[in-house]
């Protein structure tokens, strides 16, 4: 028989789309499994970068390794990093609210308060305009470095459209305010629970 | 059907976007900027290759009736492949154009290919089909992501670099130096706006060729 007439039969058509299923669900799961390792690897990798950028200096811990949830289910992860086994700094995560949906950044605060580095890991802003709190597409971000609660003072971590002590980007406020709102909150968390991310509550009450 | 062909119809005369109007949904998403219409058209140019060549070195397999289906898991499979393998091997350009390639999946230009031409023609032919018609969709998501990054932001291919490397630094220019900005154009009625003004702009352009090839034929043809 040839290929014509096989073509046209209902069988040969259900073998030819199980087949086909078939096939490309094994490529899927081998390829899945080849890539998993090298994936994961990657994203480990993307992870320590962004840790390092918030986190100038050497530290002699594995950040990845030494974790703290604040709360069960709720709550940033906390990565210490360790001097001879003093937290001398930590890294968390805090989501601003902007223009279009959640800003997530990092941050690292040194044991006394003060901001090593922000980062954006993710956003949706709007590109041109918004998207400047990349530290690749501008150097706005940068301006945290050094700042704590207090500097400047509480009423100024706002826009300097709000009276503030931080620029905004001309065509977009949104973005900077809702940032520099969400690393304000950052350093509140801090301060609120600075003993138990540095690790001290233990030391110190028990 | 011969290269030369083939190529023009994918570049010029049957372009995926500005003769078949095809793939506009992820046209207007990502052509904000020159640079990511680029990395979205290298994306699919790949993608359109890889599944026009398969396609079409199955499609004495395939039975007619369950053509589309057949299609769509390989197109799916393909990109899914695609996906993983950057990611794993590729990471750094993978951060770049890892939005990109989960679009490819909804680009109905694709499956067009497959459907009209891949898997009626010789396999070196769709891959030429596949590539050409890559190529056209990469030059017109250039061209309208220039125009609205111009208007838009006062710059072309911003940011370059983060796509392709240092090395094209220089492609990087600030056209209008200076520039407040016109936020329309970078947001999605900027997409629709661009990409109309454009369209009349093809057919203008085709209709005066086209006079000027029959005026050309005419003067050509012997006098009575």
């Amino acid at each position: 028989m040839n290929l014509d007439a096989l073509r046209a039969r209902l069988a040969y058509q259900t073998v030819l789309l199980g087949s086909v299923v078939l096939l490309t669900s094994a490529a899927l799961a081998l390829a899945s499994r080849a890539t998993e390792a090298d994936i994961e690897a990657a994203a480990m990798r993307d992870l320590r970068q962004s840790l390092a950028q918030v986190l100038p200096g050497q530290y002699d811990n594995d950040l990845l390794t030494d974790t703290l949830r604040l709360a069960v289910d709720e709550g940033p992860t906390v990565y210490r990093a360790r001097r001879a086994g003093r937290v001398e700094a930590v890294v968390f995560q805090t989501v601003a609210r902007g223009y279009a949906g959640s800003i997530v950044c990092i941050m690292g605060v040194s044991r006394d308060g003060q901001l090593l580095g922000v980062r954006v890991l993710s956003h949706k802003e709007t590109p041109g305009l918004g998207d400047k709190i990349e530290a690749a597409k501008d150097t706005w971000i940068h301006a945290f470095e050094g700042k704590s609660l207090a500097s400047p003072a509480a009423d100024k971590w706002a826009v300097k459209k709000d009276g503030g002590a931080f620029d905004q980007f001309a065509g977009a406020t949104i973005t900077p305010r809702a940032v520099v709102r969400a690393v304000k909150d950052g350093l509140e968390l801090f301060a609120r629970e600075r003993s138990r991310m540095l690790g001290e509550m233990e030391e110190g009450k028990t | 059907m011969s290269y030369a062909r083939i190529a023009k119809d994918g570049l010029w005369d049957n372009n995926v976007v500005f003769s078949q109007m095809l793939a506009l949904c992820p046209l207007l998403a990502v052509t904000g900027s020159a640079t990511n219409g680029l990395g979205m058209g290298l994306a699919t140019t790949a993608v359109l290759l890889a599944s026009n060549t398969l396609i079409s070195a199955v499609r004495h397999l395939v039975s007619a009736e369950v053509r589309i289906p057949v299609y769509i898991v390989l197109i799916a499979t393909l990109v899914t492949l695609v996906d993983m393998g950057l990611n794993a091997w590729a990471h750094e350009l993978y951060k770049v154009l890892g939005l990109f390639i989960a679009l490819i999946v909804v680009n109905c230009a694709i499956l067009g290919r497959a459907e009209s031409f891949a898997s009626k023609s010789p396999v070196l032919h769709a891959a030429a089909d596949g590539l050409m018609m890559g190529l056209g969709f990469t030059f017109a998501l250039v061209v309208i992501g220039g125009v609205r990054e111009i208007i838009g932001a006062g710059t072309l291919f911003a940011n370059a670099h983060l796509l392709l490397g240092q090395g094209f630094a220089f492609l990087e220019l600030t056209v209008i130096p200076e520039y407040r900005g016109y936020l329309l154009m970078i947001l999605p009625p900027g997409g629709f706006l661009a990409v109309g003004f454009l369209l009349a702009g093809k057919r203008m352009l085709d209709r005066r060729l086209a006079a000027r090839q029959a005026a050309a034929a005419l003067s050509l043809a012997p006098s009575p």
